[in-house]
């Protein structure tokens, strides 16, 4: 197997801690990519073809040169640029994140820093989700420790170049890792997409051109300034360069986050974390977190790379994989998932708002033996209501299972149809309470 | 009156890195909540007050976040998930089993208000599912027996004080 360039020294006791990063050759990308131009930083990350790790896939260097070079207000007063890192990893099925907070949240300093000397930021911060809150401490731990070296601060490094991070948390909600929800979030503000254009790079932050990054994607550009370009671009595909960090989770043997050349395929992805639990059939697999679209078990001989994935018609997303076997039911996965974007649906749009309490409450119908055949056909009716209709993709994503699953499993729904029942339950099994209340005290 | 002198300093300190007073915000709901345990209206209008905004701001943000308990929770706020992954590894049976030894349906808490009983969405921690949040701290990899060996605990913890 490849060499692995972020997680090399996972599990390695005080991972996290300055000392041991700097140990490991860490922050000397930061000091290499000081002596090279902010434009040579950008086409040196163009040339690794490093895209987002967030969910688009968009190449970063691009991203990065998007960036205003001397943003001025209306006045002619230069305007600050700033630097987000998206850590609200809230995507079901994804929890790479949490791991690089945990043991490698120098790396990700580091990789914020370059980014913040290529595009000329003076402050960066890193939006963390609420629920992570032994990680903000850990990472509000090395950003004191990064300052303190002389790494953040006024003078980075000693240069004449100010950049400092502030760690800022959220309060739940998934929709808060949507960009423009974040920086709406950032600014104290309810977690609510906002209308593009303007772009982040225009209007972001506090009214300021803005570059928003995932956690990964930033922990990737050390090793390619310390190691060039040409190394990470080797790995990968023509189009998209490196490893990267596969969330495995569900029915497999071992599950966990595992670093891979970005294009192994879905069965080598399966097969090297032990296949599937207990030597079971594989069912259907869920490529990239939650809003990817499944595939079905004859459909896992394609490479995970962005556009693999895209041509097979579901996306690499997040990283996240899911495993789902035999034993499990199909519609009730797609109704947990549906179930999960009804409550986290912003409100704004009333097509997402309202097609995502539908199609939970069809879902879950039709797995309790109460559907239609009317119903099957009515889910594509309303999932084109939604998908491209709206301020913000997470419409687009609910339509990810919906579709799909009714698509790839029909019979399955239609024996639920048909039977009155779930075919997959014991006669006399009672759905659990909490599907039926919804109920949660923070209402 | 939630915000004391050290909120007060912390939230100053956050000063130079959030150019607004709206920014200051979720932070401070954190803060207050940290120390009271929950967000009441009262609160908010503490936050309105402290920050100078209107107090409507308050009141849509600390509504539009989950994490903001607007009722006032149990000592140990049990937070289940139930999304995708858990649910594959088993959190249903779980959260059964917890319903049942504490006697209260999800969403409620127990009458001693000593429980809170949440289920929650992905938790970031699918690859040691099932998992469950108590307070600020994750349990992973969870089956029926250390979930019984943690809950053990807790009320040890809970008698101890
Ligand atoms: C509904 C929704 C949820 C998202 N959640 C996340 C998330 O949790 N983390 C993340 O990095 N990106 C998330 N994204 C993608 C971000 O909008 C953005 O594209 C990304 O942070 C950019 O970083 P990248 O270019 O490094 O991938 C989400 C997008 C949508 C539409
Ligand atoms: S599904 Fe439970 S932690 Fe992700």
């Amino acid at each position: 197997m490849a060499e692995k360039l972020l997680t090399r020294y996972n599990d390695t006791p005080g991972s996290h801690t300055l000392n041991f990063y700097r140990s490991v050759n860490g922050y000397q990308a930061l000091e290499k990519a000081l002596g090279m131009t902010a434009d040579a930083v950008i086409d040196e990350v163009k040339k690794s073809n490093l895209r987002g790790r967030g969910g688009a896939g968009f190449p970063t260097g691009m991203k990065w040169s998007f960036m205003p070079k001397a943003p001025v207000d209306a006045n002619g007063v230069a305007k600050p640029k700033y630097l987000v890192c998206n850590a609200d990893e809230g995507e079901p099925g994804t929890f790479k994140d949490r791991l690089l907070l945990t043991q490698h949240p120098h790396m990700l300093i580091e990789g914020m820093i370059i980014a913040g000397h290529a595009i000329g930021a003076s402050r960066g911060y890193i939006y963390v989700r609420g629920e992570f809150v032994r990680e903000t401490q850990r990472l509000e731990a090395a950003v004191a420790e990064a300052r303190a070296a002389g790494y953040l601060g006024s003078q980075v490094m000693g240069r004449p170049w100010s950049f400092d991070i502030c760690v800022y948390r959220g309060a739940g909600a998934y929709i808060c890792g949507e960009e423009t929800a974040l920086l709406n979030s950032l600014e104290g503000k309810r977690g609510e997409p906002r209308l593009k254009p303007p772009f982040p790079a225009q209007v972001g932050a506090f009214g300021m051109p803005t570059c928003v990054n995932n956690v990964e994607t930033f922990c990737a550009v050390p090793t390619i300034i310390t190691d060039g370009a040409a190394k990470f671009a080797a790995i990968g595909t023509e189009r998209s360069g490196g490893t990267r960090l596969f969330c495995v989770s569900g029915h497999i043997e071992k599950p966990g986050v595992y670093e891979l050349p970005i294009n192994i395929t879905l069965r080598d992805l399966i097969a090297h974390c032990g296949g599937v639990r207990g030597g079971r059939k594989l069912k259907a697999v869920i490529p990239g977190g939650a809003s990817a679209p499944m595939l079905s078990a004859e459909e896992i001989d394609v490479a995970m790379d962005f556009d693999s994935l895209a041509k097979a018609g579901t996306m690499a997303g997040s990283g996240g994989v899911i495993v789902i076997d035999e034993t499990a039911c199909i519609v009730e996965v797609a109704a947990r998932l549906l179930k999960f974007y009804e409550h986290e649906s912003c409100g704004q749009c009333s097509q997402c708002r309202e097609g995502s309490h539908w199609l939970a409450r069809m879902f879950q119908r039709i797995e309790e033996g109460g559907g239609t055949d009317a119903d099957l056909d009515m889910i594509a009716g309303i999932c084109s209501n939604m998908a491209g209709q709206t301020i913000c993709a997470f419409a687009d994503a609910v339509t990810g299972p919906a579709l799909s699953s009714v698509r790839k499993f029909r019979a399955e729904f239609e024996a639920h149809v048909r039977q009155g029942c779930c075919p997959l339950k014991p006669a006399d099994y009672v759905p659990s309470a909490h599907i039926k209340h919804h109920a949660s005290a923070r209402l | 009156m939630i915000i004391d002198q050290e909120i007060s300093q912390r939230i100053d300190a956050l000063r130079t890195h959030l150019p607004t007073e709206q920014a200051l915000l979720l932070p401070l709901l954190h803060e207050m909540q940290a120390k009271a345990g929950w967000i009441s209206r009262e609160a908010m209008a503490e936050a309105a007050q402290f920050l100078k905004i209107p107090l409507a701001r308050v009141v849509e943000v600390a509504t539009f976040y989950t994490m903001y308990n607007k009722a006032p929770i149990g000592k140990k706020h049990l937070q289940i998930c139930t999304n995708v992954t858990c649910f594959l590894r088993g959190s249903d049976h779980l959260l059964a089993c917890l319903e049942k030894r504490l006697g209260i349906h999800c969403g409620e808490t127990t009458a001693d208000g000593q429980y809170t009983l949440s289920e929650v969405e992905c938790l970031a921690a699918c690859g040691t599912a099932p998992v469950m949040q108590v307070n600020d701290d994750y349990h992973e990899n969870l089956d029926e027996s250390s979930l019984e060996g943690l809950m053990n605990r807790l009320d040890q913890e809970l008698k101890n004080g």
